[in-house]
């Protein structure tokens, strides 16, 4: 079978979109029961789930602070992932370097001398994979962290930008990923800063303004979409709290199993 | 900048629009791949008239329908399936084709993986702007996508879905064309199960020779059309045609056999000399494999990728020692019936009962035996449009005005191929015609390939259509460049001048301002494309500073350009007797690049420090503005330093060039360079208008050609070392390997037998010494000669990227260099382009372009540039011999008396039948036919000829005779051949 064109001369990628389209995004919270904060993301048929334990006590005390909090980021690939390359240990390359960005990228953001002496667990699951894994565990972290109420100064935001001859496109696919030379940038939208570009390929330099550019500007719309997400959370709880102290004994609807997670949890807090 | 968006959609439509597929990897493990598509509404239709899609119809514009049909509406589209686009590709590249037409994108995806070459044709019909053509990408329309989780094959699944996309037109156009003028869309299928399903569905629908047929104006259309499979069925019904050809084996049979090593895979190449045999050259076997026979040769054509199975080594044997020529063997074969052809079984059964009367085994030389085999498929197919003449013979009615449908052969003017059958309405007027056939197909029931008119290239033997025979026939680019290319040409166009010396100009920035130097170039005569010049002083430490100054044609051509791709894509300019196809626009090779005299030109400058021994002491590289203070011809320049009388400083310059220059050679000579020769002749123009009465003479050689040669040498060897040292995974170098030694082997057996000399082939230097003691007292141009066959005996040399080859293969045999590129001639090759950027980045003038860091990029231009190169050297010797004929004509036919041309010729091969001689005042090469067979002993090769009084007299390999020549046209074939009869030591006009 044939390779198919990523960038056909009419203007359309292999899967359809125009260069400057996203993919698909869905922005899930608190869908784990056990963790402190948990989130979803899928960007198309890459799926990352993130759980945040913590700030709490480490077991380790020899990497503790007394300062401030220290991150341990974990990365679980199951097999069943399609992530290329087979079984990976806890010590492969791949996967150190990738914990190692995530936990560089969030450390400046977390306000980590709020919890001196104590400990934040990221773990991280790649569910499925079809390119931009990173750009998707950054997002769910920054969501998962969000939800576990860690104080954070900004929203980190993640994208992906390749450039095809002289086009830019964003959020890749598996197969555009590997053929092109492309970057992930993490972004701070409300501070206009950038956290973390990485860039593993050959590019000409004249053109990495641009993409830079560009994927600065989509992570402002991954920005909006995510307090959007973060809104629908809050609103939920604000309501499961308030059919909580108001309802005099008797339990509230269990309409859906959502409404129902939001409601346990709400009530665990309180 | 674009806007930027993300695409929601439901969850729920992810389970339809996932596609979900097996695939192989390369180790053979198999992968479930799931890949996503999204759909969308803002797919244009293209239609003129829709006022829907306007606003999401992107930069191109729509098309309008077509008209003049007898059927369809005034405001029709057409809506080819892929297998029309895969079978009718001439038809729809033909100027006179207009309908509009619509292609789906599953339909151009199909043809992307059946055929690229195709596809590609496809794109460049849609970029340009004479056609009408529209791509709906229905796959990623919500509307008219064939999704997944449908049933059936992907066959069923993709002609659903052509039908789905005609139906939602259909539709689309009644909702937004309010007027009762809807345009049809006509869907062209040549399927029956397609036929019937669109009948269900109520669509518009016909087959390709319907809708041409149906066309006003379609005479020409006709004929290109490809009767595809149709014209067999009708036309022998009960009739079973035998087989001819053994049946090609399935692919994944060859695929496999290939891995396996029981089938080799290698390139067609057929015998000129005789059309019943070709060799294909594999790794495996230190010599070609021998096909033998039509049946084992099994429909290939020249070029063709093909697999072969080796025969058992009982059945080896060496090529045949005879000519036989297709067009004689096969003069009665009867195109309309390709059963029959009596004459033919008889030339095959004649060549196969000569072997069995067992002379056959000790005829030929046991050192001459090869392995032989048959091919049992095709890997690949290597046609392409050919230059052909109609056979007069095979027309059934040759009156002028007959538009009968004829079955006529096409003979294509390489002699390596097969006569093509082709069908067609105006054989009478393609007479006397150039005409470019295409092979559509070649049955194994048919003894010929059957093929289709494309175009008339002119009347044969005028010169316009001979220089497009040629140019088509080595396949270079000689359309006149495109908009898009001279737009990249400076603005001010001729009138550009180097501006007034200022350090932050563009041009001026970082270089070397040489104006005051006397620089002067030596050219031959005639040349307009000055791409170096030099210059030479003495120091006042007693050394001698020389330079070489090559046009900067990189500062004009920038990479990623579309005159820079376009000059990548042909390569080299080639050079015809009467024609320079350019690589670049002429305004840049003739006028800006082209190193006049007393006009400030931009250079790249090598300088060389050289001690009294002509060592190099030291090597400089820059930028610089020059202004040549002369441009000499060879002659000029001869002469003006045999002049005592001059000593100017132009001419001390020249003097001291050449007391280098001859230093130079000394010492390349002294490493091991070999002084190859290859016939060389000039054509004479009478004008450069009429070019009619020529004559040919041979190329003079003065010492200044030496002079310019030497310093050439030793830039590109300069050069060659500072890129290499700068980028040594991408540096552009050439080299030519050493030859294999078995190349060698039947020429030092001649030499040996013939002559009693050895060739030493251990090395370039060895090889070149014992060259040099070939020398035969009583033949002046014996070595001469050798030289030529031994140069014959070498590989050509290739342009290669340094990153992909390893390091010791890196030198150039002929010239005995350790390394070596080509830096001197950018305005006439893309090599010395790439070679002037990378050292430029090498100087740190400019940063390197990225692309010239991909080792991938790289050796795809290197591919591309080799084989250019390769058939602007064929097209140029090809125009060369066109012209020695049509001088040989002239002179034959001087002062109105027709007088037979009379020249000495040698031997360089011997058959039993003829002998093939070169004849070196013309620079041809000729082959003497007999009549009958002669004594003919391989192991001294030697034939015999009676000479009438019973004596034999012997012609051995070497010999010097005197050949007639004349120009013959063939009666059939129109093709101008140069025919040779033996004038002494015997006349064969009889034999």
């Amino acid at each position: 079978m044939n390779r198919p064109e990523l960038l056909s001369s009419y203007n359309y990628r292999s899967d359809g979109r125009r260069p400057t389209e996203m993919r698909s995004l869905s922005l899930l919270l608190s869908q784990h029961p056990q963790a402190d904060g948990s989130a979803t993301v899928t960007h198309g048929l890459t799926e990352v789930m993130v759980t945040v334990f913590g700030p709490r006590e480490s077991k380790n005390k020899a990497g503790l602070a007394h300062d401030r909090a220290v991150l341990s980021v974990t990365l679980d690939v199951p097999v069943f992932s399609g992530v290329p390359g087979g079984r990976r240990g806890r010590s492969d390359k791949r996967n150190m370097e990738f914990t190692s960005n995530i936990k560089n990228t969030f450390e400046p953001v977390i306000q980590t001398h709020l919890h001196p002496r104590s400990q934040i667990d990221i773990n991280i699951q790649i569910l499925q994979a079809d390119g931009s894994l990173l750009q998707a565990a950054v997002n769910a972290t920054t969501l998962a962290l969000i939800d576990a109420g860690v104080p954070m100064s900004d929203y980190v935001c993640a994208t992906t930008c390749a450039l095809h001859d002289s086009t830019p496109l964003l959020d890749l696919n598996s197969l555009e990923e590997n053929d092109l030379p492309n970057l992930t940038v993490a972004v701070l939208p409300r501070s206009n800063k950038v956290t973390l570009v990485t860039l593993e390929t050959q590019l000409a330099v004249e053109r990495f303004e641009e993409m830079l550019k560009m994927a600065v500007e989509a992570g402002k719309l991954v920005h909006r979409e995510m307090l959007r997400a973060v809104q629908n959370r809050s609103e939920k709880l604000m309501r499961a709290i308030e059919s909580v102290g108001g309802g005099v004994g008797g339990r509230p609807d269990h309409r859906q199993g959502e409404e129902r997670d939001v409601e346990m949890y709400a009530g665990n807090d309180l | 900048m674009a806007e930027i968006s993300i695409l929601k959609r439901p969850r729920g439509e992810a389970s339809q629009t996932q596609r979900k597929f097996f695939k192989k990897t390369a180790r053979g493990r198999v992968v479930k791949v799931l890949r996503e598509c999204y759909l969308r509404d803002d797919v244009g239709c293209g239609i003129e008239q829709c006022t829907l899609c306007e606003s999401h119809r992107g930069s191109r514009p729509p098309i309008s329908g077509g008209g003049g049909h007898n059927v369809y509406s005034q405001n029709h589209y057409i809506l080819p399936e892929a297998n029309t686009f895969l079978q009718q590709m001439d038809l729809l590249e033909s100027p006179s084709f207009s309908p509009a037409v619509i292609v789906l994108q599953t339909v151009l995806e199909e043809i992307r993986s059946r055929s690229l070459p195709l596809f590609n044709r496809i794109n460049a019909l849609m970029k340009g702007e004479e056609k009408k053509v529209w791509v709906f990408h229905n796959d990623f329309m919500r509307d008219t996508a064939v999704l997944g989780h449908e049933n059936g094959s992907l066959a069923e699944r993709h002609s659903a879905g052509i039908r789905k996309a005609v139906a939602w037109y259909n539709h689309h156009l009644q909702q937004t064309i309010r007027s009762h003028k809807v345009p049809t869309i006509v869907l062209i299928t040549d399927d029956t199960e397609q036929e019937n399903r669109a009948k269900e569905d109520g669509l518009t629908y016909t087959s390709i020779r319907t809708y041409i047929e149906g066309l006003q104006d379609n005479t020409n259309l006709l004929d290109i059309l490809v009767d595809h499979g149709d014209g067999a069925k009708e036309s022998a019904p009960g009739q079973k045609n035998p087989t001819l050809y053994p049946e090609y084996w399935p692919t994944a049979k060859l695929t496999a056999g290939v891995k396996s090593g029981e089938l080799h895979q290698g390139h067609f190449n057929p015998n000129q000399y005789n059309y019943l045999e070709g060799n294909v050259t594999v790794p495996s076997f230190p010599k070609p494999l021998l096909l033998i026979g039509r049946e084992n040769m099994n429909r290939s054509v020249q070029g063709d990728v093909v697999a072969v199975q080796v025969l058992p080594e009982s059945e080896w044997r060496a090529p045949r020692n005879e000519v036989v020529d297709q067009d004689m063997a096969l003069q009665n074969d009867d195109a309309d019936n390709s059963i029959e052809g009596g004459e033919t079984e008889d030339a095959e059964a004649k060549l196969s009962k000569k072997d069995k009367q067992g002379s056959s085994p000790k005829e030929f030389n046991p050192m001459e035996k090869q392995p032989t085999g048959r091919v049992v498929g095709i890997i690949k197919r290597n046609w392409r449009p050919y230059v052909c003449h109609i056979d007069r013979t095979s027309l059934t009615s040759s009156a002028s005005t007959s538009i009968a449908q004829q079955t006529v052969f096409a003979t294509p003017v390489d002699r390596r191929l097969p006569r093509i059958r082709i069908r067609t309405r105006q054989a009478p007027s393609l007479l006397e015609q150039k005409i470019l056939v295409s092979i559509d197909r070649w049955e194994k029931t048919s003894r010929y390939p059957e093929g289709h008119f494309v175009r008339t290239l002119g009347k044969v033997e005028s010169k316009e259509a001979e220089l497009e025979s040629l140019l088509l026939e080595y396949d270079v680019a000689y359309r006149p460049f495109g908009k898009a290319i001279l737009a990249c040409l400076p603005a001010e166009g001729d009138n550009w001048v180097v501006p007034p010396k200022d350090s932050n100009s563009a041009e001026w920035r970082g270089r070397e301002d040489l104006r005051e130097l006397t620089i002067c170039s030596i050219d031959p005569p005639g040349c307009q494309d000055i791409d170096d010049a030099l210059h030479a002083r003495l120091l006042p430490n007693g050394n001698v500073e020389a330079g070489v100054h090559i046009a900067d044609v990189s500062h004009f051509v920038h990479p990623e350009t579309p005159m820079d791709s376009e000059a990548a894509s042909r390569g080299t300019t080639v050079y015809m007797v009467d024609k320079r196809v350019d690589m670049l626009p002429s305004l840049l090779g003739t006028n800006l690049c082209s190193l006049r005299p007393y006009v400030e030109r931009l250079a790249f400058s090598v300088f060389w420090e050289l001690d009294s021994n002509a060592k190099i002491v030291n090597t400089r590289f820059t930028k610089s503005v020059i202004a040549s203070k002369a441009a000499f011809t060879y002659e000029e320049a001869q002469l003006r330093k045999d002049d005592p009388n001059m000593n100017d400083e132009l001419t001390v310059g020249i003097r001291l060039l050449n007391t280098i220059a001859q230093k130079l050679k000394a010492a390349r000579m002294a490493a091991g360079a070999l002084n190859l020769a290859s016939p060389e002749v000039k054509i004479h123009l009478d004008s450069s208008e009429s070019s009619d009465p020529v004559d040919v003479e041979q190329k003079e050689l003065r010492e200044t050609n030496s002079l310019v040669e030497e310093f050439m040498l030793l830039a590109n060897i300069s050069v060659a070392q500072k890129i290499q040292e700068a980028f040594p995974h991408t540096a552009v170098l050439r080299r030519h390997c050493a030859p294999p030694k078995t190349n060698f082997e039947t020429l030092q057996d001649i030499l040996v037998k013939r002559k009693g000399l050895s060739l030493d082939v251990s090395s370039s230097g060895a090889l070149a010494a014992s060259l040099d003691k070939c020398i035969d007292p009583d033949q002046p141009s014996f070595n001469t000669l050798v030289r030529i066959m031994a140069t014959r005996c070498m590989l050509s040399a290739e342009y290669f990227c340094s990153g992909s080859v390893s390091r010791d293969t890196f030198g150039h045999y002929g010239l005995a260099t350790p390394i070596y590129t080509h830096f001197t001639s950018p305005i006439r090759r893309y090599a010395d382009v790439l070679a002037h950027r990378q050292l430029s980045a090498a100087i740190s003038y400019t940063p390197l372009h990225p692309v010239l860091h991909s080792k991938a990029h790289i050796e795809q231009i290197m591919g591309n540039i080799n084989r250019r190169h390769r058939m602007a050297q064929m097209a140029g010797r090809a125009s060369v011999e066109f012209y020695v004929g049509l001088a040989l004509k002239a002179r034959s036919q001087r002062g109105g008396v027709t007088r037979q041309v009379e020249e000495d010729a040698y031997v360089i091969r011997a058959f039993r039948n003829g002998i093939s001689v070169f004849v070196s005042a013309l620079g041809i090469e000729g082959l003497v036919t007999f009549k009958h067979e002669n004594k003919y002993d391989p192991n001294l090769y030697t034939v015999s000829l009676p000479d009438g009084t019973g004596k034999d007299v012997t012609i051995a390999v070497f010999d010097k005779v005197r050949v007639r020549i004349e120009v013959e046209k063939d009666r059939n074939t129109q093709r101008g051949k140069v025919k040779m009869t033996l004038a002494s030591p015997i006349d064969s006009t009889n034999l």
